[in-house]
């Protein structure tokens, strides 16, 4: 078997880019999706205030001023527009990003998510992921599809603190794509050297032919 | 009217008492009232409900006023940088109340334009909506969340006029307009004061109606991860 590595994965995710959208890219894997777009014309948002997200700046060109959402130092582009708080989670409650790409702990085979805590151990908080996932016109998670235990993290029902309910349209992981769709979970596309059987035994989640 | 203060500590001289409810602009520590808030520390009010989208870092920010005990209930998204805050928190010093980031905006925004409540998709289905109500609009489900009105909203800009007229910078912004909007009165520091005319009418950003006392200073302004990539040699 020869799962995808993090940066197949996300060069898999910029597949569902199409030219002109408007994105909103989480931490994790999702960040590395801005490599692989190419030449086409993607905007990401940056959910504290920005829209034309650019590169990480030169070295001694930093701004405190200039911050993604992870925090981290950014730079602008020649089309970026700032807006504050409260007019960024319009356009994402209002449905304009077109859609988000986020890492989860859990997904089940309804589309529910789990990326925001684990009661008793991880408790910071779920920032803008609850508004992203009940807002955008599309969920695209992108994640390993079994934890370090090796236990799938594509499940039947998630057993962690839900960030959405019936939110996520497609996942991504180091195995396959798969498709929230009813009754269950589709399989769209095989990791190359990834047997469907393989893919299977490391999913709890129903597939439906 | 007269907005300008010399200070910090003068510019919130009458307005603090215990247990009062402020509201706070930043995110992360980018665009955070840092000069009012070492104000609030030097104050020693007490018993304070803070709701802003994040608590501040160990040492800076907010996280200045929870190593001196001076919130009892933090109102936010995301606390995660912060370990003064988690120890607080699970030992049960501290109340935490997490809103989803867009619903905090919004209930500061609402608040603000006199909406005491709004319904939103986001938090269906999730720990968030208990206790809520929920209702079906088109066939689908939302649920009821109230708008916020703080007793005092402090803010940071980059520019004001002596009217308080603000005009922010970059991703500076953040949640400091809706902070101003949700509070009774609002309290703004900037790096500059410049005169009335001297902003371009059509360039303000949030007017000075929401902007009650103005103070100048020096701002730290620290990054929190400072991220950059090598020039590439010709």
């Amino acid at each position: 078997m020869m799962p995808w590595n993090r940066d197949q994965m996300a060069a898999r995710a910029a597949e569902e880019l199409q030219d002109g959208m408007y994105v909103n890219l989480g931490i994790g894997i999702p960040t590395l999706v801005a490599n692989h777009v190419g030449d086409k014309d993607i905007t990401l948002q940056s959910e504290n205030g920005m829209l034309g997200m650019g590169p990480f700046p030169y070295e001694g060109e930093e701004d405190p001023d200039l911050i993604n959402a992870g925090k981290q130092t950014i730079t602008e582009l020649p089309h970026t527009a700032y807006f504050d708080s409260a007019t960024s989670f319009g356009m994402i409650r209002g449905g304009k990003i077109a859609a988000a790409i986020l890492g989860a702990m859990e997904v089940s085979e309804e589309g529910d998510l789990a990326n925001w805590m684990i009661p008793g151990k991880l408790v910071k908080g779920m920032g803008g992921a609850m508004d992203l996932v009940a807002g955008v016109g599309r969920v695209i998670v992108v994640m390993d599809h079994t934890n370090k235990a090796g236990q799938s993290k594509v499940l039947r029902a998630c057993t962690l603190p839900l960030t959405g309910k019936a939110v996520v349209n497609r996942i991504i992981t180091n195995l396959g794509v798969l498709d929230v769709v009813p009754g269950g979970l589709r399989i769209v596309e095989l990791a190359d050297g990834v047997t469907e059987a393989e893919l299977r035994a490391a999913t709890e989640a129903t597939i439906v032919a | 009217m007269k907005k300008v203060y010399a200070t910090a500590d003068a510019a919130l001289d009458g307005l603090l008492h215990d247990g009062m409810f402020i509201a706070a602009g930043g995110f992360g520590l980018c665009g955070i009232p840092e000069l009012l808030i070492d104000a609030l520390v030097r104050s020693g009010v007490k018993d304070l409900t803070i709701a802003s989208n994040n608590c501040g870092v160990d040492g800076f920010g907010l996280g200045k006023l929870l190593e001196t005990r001076q919130i009892r209930k933090m109102i936010s998204s995301y606390v995660g940088e912060n370990a003064e805050f988690m120890r607080q928190y699970l030992s049960g010093e501290i109340e935490l109340e997490f809103n989803p980031q867009g619903t905090l905006a919004e209930r500061m925004r609402a608040g603000g334009a006199g909406i005491p409540g709004f319904y939103t998709r986001t938090g269906v289905g999730t720990v968030i909506a208990e206790g809520k109500e929920v209702k079906t609009f088109d066939g689908q489900d939302y649920i009821l969340e109230r708008g916020i009105v703080a007793d005092l909203s402090i803010v940071k800009a980059w520019k004001a006029d002596d009217t308080g007229n603000l005009v922010f910078r970059k991703t500076a912004r953040n949640f400091n307009p809706p902070a101003a909007m949700c509070g009774r009165v609002c309290v703004a520091e900037v790096e500059e004061i410049v005169p009335r005319g001297s902003l371009d009418p059509d360039h303000i950003h949030l007017p000075g109606i929401y902007v009650h006392r103005i103070i100048a200073g020096q701002h730290e302004k620290r990054i929190e991860q400072r991220t950059t990539r090598k020039k590439e040699t010709a």
